[in-house]
């Protein structure tokens, strides 16, 4: 049981990453002079749909959390336009922390929102997929010791990921090497990408090497 | 306990004074002494003679400084003209008329190479002194910006000339009263590109009919700004580079017209720094450096034929040349040599009487820098050069006048031209040579104390902080005399074999010898130390529960982030942008600290209910204790009316959100700073609210602005106070802004008519005597803890009232639109006291790094870098008539790491307060 489901998250995660190779490659094939950091806004666009159609598709076939309970479709809606919200919530927040971190509050804004969609798009939407509009559960989620199954580790370990990728990536900025990569908001929205792959890639290999050690509370 | 402690103090504060000792003998290495020459205040030599030829009765007649070449010089300096803006395709494209003077005018050109930096006015210094400015420089002339040492502007201005000048006012700070005419234009405003410029070519057309002046000096600025803002490779230089050239052909075509037949003008082109690709500067990139230097005079030969490639030469071959051109004494410090094509049309005899001035001057400023000038092989090239100098003289005095003289002169020549070769690059040298051997010794004693420090790290957190300093064993004893001898040793065979002046060498044997003991017995306390961890270590380890310890999020981000901004420093680009570092790093603290918040707040009931109850009584007690010392305006007015019960859990969870929206609120107030003043190298022309507010139509916000700074130092500041102190805080902060006002910076609100700007003495000292007087309040109280009670609550209080007063200190200090920064302090020391560190409990080494690193970060958003151009000197003259030494750099240091030392004196009080809870 635990193997099959580490093998299932494995071929979801590697699933996730090669649509994010795909969203790299694919489109220069049907969009002239496209390239990651020629039209990185493009980029940001197409890589942030493919990663959310993906997760949700594969969060409608896999259904890791599965609820014992069935719901009535208006409560569906309702959840759905919840997740919505709190997609788009997140999108300002990440936008504001970004601001914060000292990005142009008046230049650029399409540029640093499309990069918190993108981050949203790494962090939260994957929540909203596997633990639905509750806050509370995210927050038990990312606290120590508070994941309750191998789903949720994973999700730990991308969101950690990508964020900390992110973070990484800004360090480039201030180096004076004139690359085209180092203009805002290249890198830090390649590092966020490198470090979600490496997340989406590390997480079944950790789950898989520490399972004697995981044992997780059932709910 | 506390004699423990004192003991864990005492030895930190002794290997602090050690590390300073250390880098005190390491930046004596660092920054080597600049060739320098006696001021130009002392008497000056008269000039040398002509060798005199061997043999008797033969004396040269020539014993003054020679005539000048030219009547009237021109030196237009355009600003970032790199040389191939001249000599480039984009030089024959928009600049047709030097094309032509170049290619085939009676002109010499050449390539200047700047040594960097390469900022406007080291290199002014340059081209005017002909030395090279060193970085110490900066620091010992930081109270003067005039240019003290000998130059050519000085000589001229002595030798009666008469100089004007129009351009970059660096040039009228550099020489104040020195030009009988200038119009200086600050170069402050990059965007702007035409204004610069015509303000200074509007002068021209009266001045060149006039005839009333010697030097004219022209600097423009406007393609420097033009390449700040868009580089080289930008439309609008082709515009300015035609621009440059009409003007050029104007003072050209002028100059010929007025040239009568004894004297030839001269007009000499040149630019300070290139630019970058970029087209930024201050690097050592190729397109920084170099800089075409043009000169352009009817003295020279016409040219037939195109120069295949200009010459290179130095930059600070130009004052030596120039002075020579105006028949001038040769700048002492000037380290450059004469451009001799300049001089070429000249007789063999006058040739060689300006060449043997320069070598004399340069073997002069030789023996004055090097004890070992005679082994110097330029010095002796010289000697050699000199002897058939006299030589020549006298074959030329016995009349001899033929093809023999002439091939012996040019061999003469060619022989002092090799000797100038040589010494000046030997003396150029010397401004970049480090004392190698200082600055090893201050490296060693350095990471010693260093290692030292981080091997006692474990005793000095453990219980009893206390350390045992061992010297007595006596195996070391014998390994620390071993070691003395051998590092005695080493000492006399580095100093014997030195070739260059070492400051280390040249300390007296005593200080040498004691130096070496410190440096044997760091070693040897080093030594015990390891062994001493490498025995714990073999012992089986005693309570396992220690190691148990697990690293917190905070932890993990503190560690790494100080690793990180340690490895940082590693490159340039993080150094220049080192506020970045820094901003990036308390940002992370505060998401950090956020998550932290949340966990604490949120997962209260599935934590581990000890763990949980503690945290939820220190929420009560910032509940109680706000009530109690009812600082919050809130609970006092609601416990007056009496609701205590109803009212505590209504404070409860109002805290929780406020202590939630902390985090928020610091961000957001960084994000603010951030933005008030642009910093660094890359990014420090984009606009900011601080160049907002100075501009001189945004008075009236800054006076508001300002108004309400002061009102929130003051209720930020006052709430710990005695009644005295917060009168005498209240009277001192309307002090502050009435100062203020007298200097003109800021407008009282009924005052409109332009009041005349006083220097405002009056009231910066009225200041003054409230600084002092709090400032002594505290001392007083601090001192009344020590000596009669332990009562530790005085002490705070104590500390809290010097800590006030050195706020009002920079209040006066800080320039108006800096007065935010001082607020926002005040408000995020504040609001994490009591939201977050209290309630949180971090211990106390956590506490000093986040303060470090607040205080780091503050010092960057006073609008400070690391580079010494963003100190604000004139916090030195606040309250003061005149430059007072002393004064001046203690209030200067003050103003410039207000943010740092704040910081730090509120670690102090925080970590008294915490010690009295």
């Amino acid at each position: 049981m635990r193997e099959a489901e580490v093998r299932r998250l494995l071929a979801a995660n590697l699933l996730c990453a090669l649509a994010i190779v795909l969203a790299t490659l694919g489109p220069a094939f049907f969009l002239d002079g496209f390239s990651v950091l020629g039209t990185h806004l493009t980029w940001l666009c197409v890589c942030s749909v493919c990663v959310a159609t993906l997760n949700i598709i594969l969060h409608l076939v896999l259904k890791p959390n599965q609820s014992p309970k069935r719901r009535s479709f208006g409560h569906k809606i309702s959840r759905f336009l919840k997740c919505c919200i709190y997609f788009f919530m997140s999108c300002i927040l990440f936008h504001a922390i970004i601001v914060l971190y000292g990005a142009p509050l008046i230049e650029l804004v399409t540029e640093t929102f499309l990069f918190a969609v993108l981050l949203s798009t790494f962090t939260t939407l994957q929540c909203l997929c596997l633990l639905g509009p509750n806050i509370q559960a995210w927050i038990r989620v990312f606290s120590k010791n508070g994941a309750m199954s191998i789903w949720e580790s994973s999700l730990q370990i991308t969101s950690v990921c990508s964020i900390l990728g992110a973070w990484f990536g800004a360090f480039p900025i201030p180096l004076d090497w004139d690359r085209p990569w180092q203009v805002w908001p290249i890198s830090c929205s390649l590092g966020a990408t490198f470090g979600y792959m490496a997340g989406l890639i590390i997480a079944p290999l950790w789950i898989h090497w520490n399972r004697k050690q995981l044992t997780y509370k059932s709910r | 306990r506390t004699r423990m402690r004192l003991r864990s103090g005492v030895f930190a504060s002794s290997c602090l004074l050690v590390q300073a000792l250390g880098v005190a003998l390491f930046l004596r290495g660092f920054f080597p002494v600049p060739v320098r020459s006696v001021p130009r205040r002392e008497a000056r030599a008269d000039p040398p003679a002509e060798p005199a030829p061997p043999g008797p009765g033969m004396v040269s007649n020539w014993t003054k400084i020679p005539p000048p070449l030219f009547k009237k010089v021109v030196i237009v300096l355009i600003d970032a003209l790199r040389d191939d803006f001249v000599f480039g395709p984009k030089g024959k494209q928009f600049m047709p008329y030097t094309t032509q003077v170049v290619e085939k005018g009676t002109s010499y050109s050449f390539i200047a190479e700047a040594k960097p930096p390469t900022v406007t006015m080291p290199r002014i210094k340059a081209l005017m002194t002909g030395s090279i400015p060193g970085f110490i420089d900066v620091v010992v002339n930081l109270n003067s910006p005039a240019l003290l040492h000998d130059n050519l502007i000085w000589q001229a201005k002595t030798a009666g000339k008469r100089i004007i000048f129009y351009g970059d006012d660096t040039w009228v700070k550099l020489f104040p009263k020195h030009f009988v005419e200038y119009d200086g234009t600050t170069s402050f405003f990059v965007s702007d590109f035409t204004e610069v410029d015509d303000n200074v070519t509007r002068h021209l057309d009266r001045v060149l009919k006039r005839e009333d002046w010697d030097l004219l000096i022209l600097h423009y600025l406007g393609l420097d700004h033009i390449g700040h803002m868009t580089g080289p490779n930008s439309p609008l230089v082709g515009p300015k580079l035609r621009e440059m050239d009409n003007i050029l052909k104007k003072i050209h075509v002028s100059l010929l017209s007025k040239e009568e037949a004894s004297l030839p003008n001269l007009l000499v082109v040149c630019g300070d720094h290139g630019m970058s690709e970029t087209g930024s500067h201050g690097g050592s990139s190729e397109g920084e450096v170099h800089t075409p230097l043009l000169f352009i005079s009817s003295a020279f030969g016409k040219r037939s034929a195109p120069p295949a490639q200009p010459e290179h030469v130095q930059q600070t071959d130009l004052a030596s040349t120039l002075a020579i051109g105006l028949g001038l004494p040769i700048s002492r410090n000037s380290v450059g040599h004469l451009i001799l094509p300049v001089v070429g049309g000249k007789t063999m005899r006058e040739q060689l009487r300006f060449v043997h001035l320069n070598g004399f001057q340069l073997s002069r400023l030789l023996q004055e820098n090097t004890p070992a000038y005679e082994k110097d092989p330029g010095y002796e090239h010289f000697k050699i050069a000199e002897k058939s100098h006299g030589n020549w003289i006298k074959l030329y005095l016995e009349g001899n006048n033929s093809e023999i003289l002439l091939n012996l002169g040019k061999k003469v020549l060619k022989q002092y031209l090799e000797a100038l070769k040589t010494l000046s690059s030997s003396l150029s040298k010397q401004v970049a040579q480090y004392d190698m051997y200082s600055m090893m010794v201050g490296t060693v004693i350095i990471m010693e104390v260093l290692i030292l420090l981080l091997l006692s790290v474990p005793k000095a957190l453990s219980k009893q902080a206390q350390f045992e300093v061992p010297l007595s064993p006596p195996l070391f004893s014998l390994l620390f005399y071993l070691m003395c001898l051998m590092l005695c040793a080493v000492h006399v065979i580095v100093c014997t074999s030195a070739e260059s002046l070492c400051y280390f060498c040249s300390m007296s044997w005593l200080t040498a010898v004691g130096v070496m003991m410190l440096i044997s017995a760091l070693m040897c306390g080093i030594l015990s130390a390891v062994a001493k961890i490498l025995e714990n270590y073999r012992l089986p380890p005693k309570n396992p529960v220690a190691s148990s310890y697990s690293w917190s999020e905070i932890d993990v981000l503190i560690l790494a982030g100080t690793i990180g901004h340690v490895l940082s420093l590693g490159a340039s680009s993080f150094i220049e942008e080192e506020h970045q570092t820094w901003y990036f790093l308390i940002n992370t603290l505060c998401l950090v600290l956020c998550q932290e918040l949340c966990r604490n707040n949120f997962l209260l009931k599935e934590c581990d209910p000890q763990q949980c109850t503690n945290v939820k009584r220190n929420f009560d007690s910032i509940g109680e204790s706000s009530e109690c010392k009812s600082i919050d305006i809130p609970a006092a007015s609601n416990s007056k009316l009496g609701k205590a019960t109803s009212s505590s859990e209504f404070i409860k969870e109002s805290n929780k959100w406020i202590s939630l929206a902390t985090p928020w609120i610091i961000l957001i107030c960084c994000r603010l700073l951030r933005s008030l003043n642009q910093t660094g190298v890359q990014w420090a022309h984009r606009p900011d609210f601080g160049h907002w507010l100075t501009s001189s139509e945004h008075k009236s916000e800054l006076s508001f602005l300002a108004v309400v700074s002061l009102l929130m130092i003051f209720f930020l500041v006052q709430r710990r106070c005695s009644l005295v102190s917060k009168i005498a805080m209240a009277l001192g902060l309307l002090g502050v802004y009435s100062y203020r006002a007298a200097i003109g910076n800021v407008t009282f609100p009924w005052q409109h008519g332009g009041k005349d700007i006083s220097k405002g003495i009056t009231e910066a000292r009225f200041v003054y005597v409230f600084v002092l007087g709090i400032v002594f309040t505290g001392t007083k109280d601090l001192l009344k803890s020590q000596v009669i009670s332990a009562d530790s609550s005085t002490k705070s209080t104590g500390l809290w009232e010097v800590y006030s007063g050195l706020v009002l200190l920079a209040a006066l200090l800080f320039r108006p639109h800096n007065l935010p920064v001082l607020v926002f302090c005040l408000l995020i020391q504040t609001m994490m006291t009591k939201y977050i560190w209290i309630p949180l409990k971090f211990d106390a080494a956590q506490i000093t790094v986040m303060h470090y690193w607040f205080g780091q970060a503050f010092f960057y958003f006073q609008g400070n870098s690391n580079g010494i151009a963003t100190v604000d000197i004139s916090a030195g003259f606040v309250g003061l008539d005149s430059y007072v030494e002393i004064p001046a750099i203690f209030l200067t240091a003050f103003a410039t790491y207000a943010g740092p030392f704040l910081w730090a004196i509120h670690l102090l009080c925080y970590l008294s307060s915490e010690v009295s809870r």
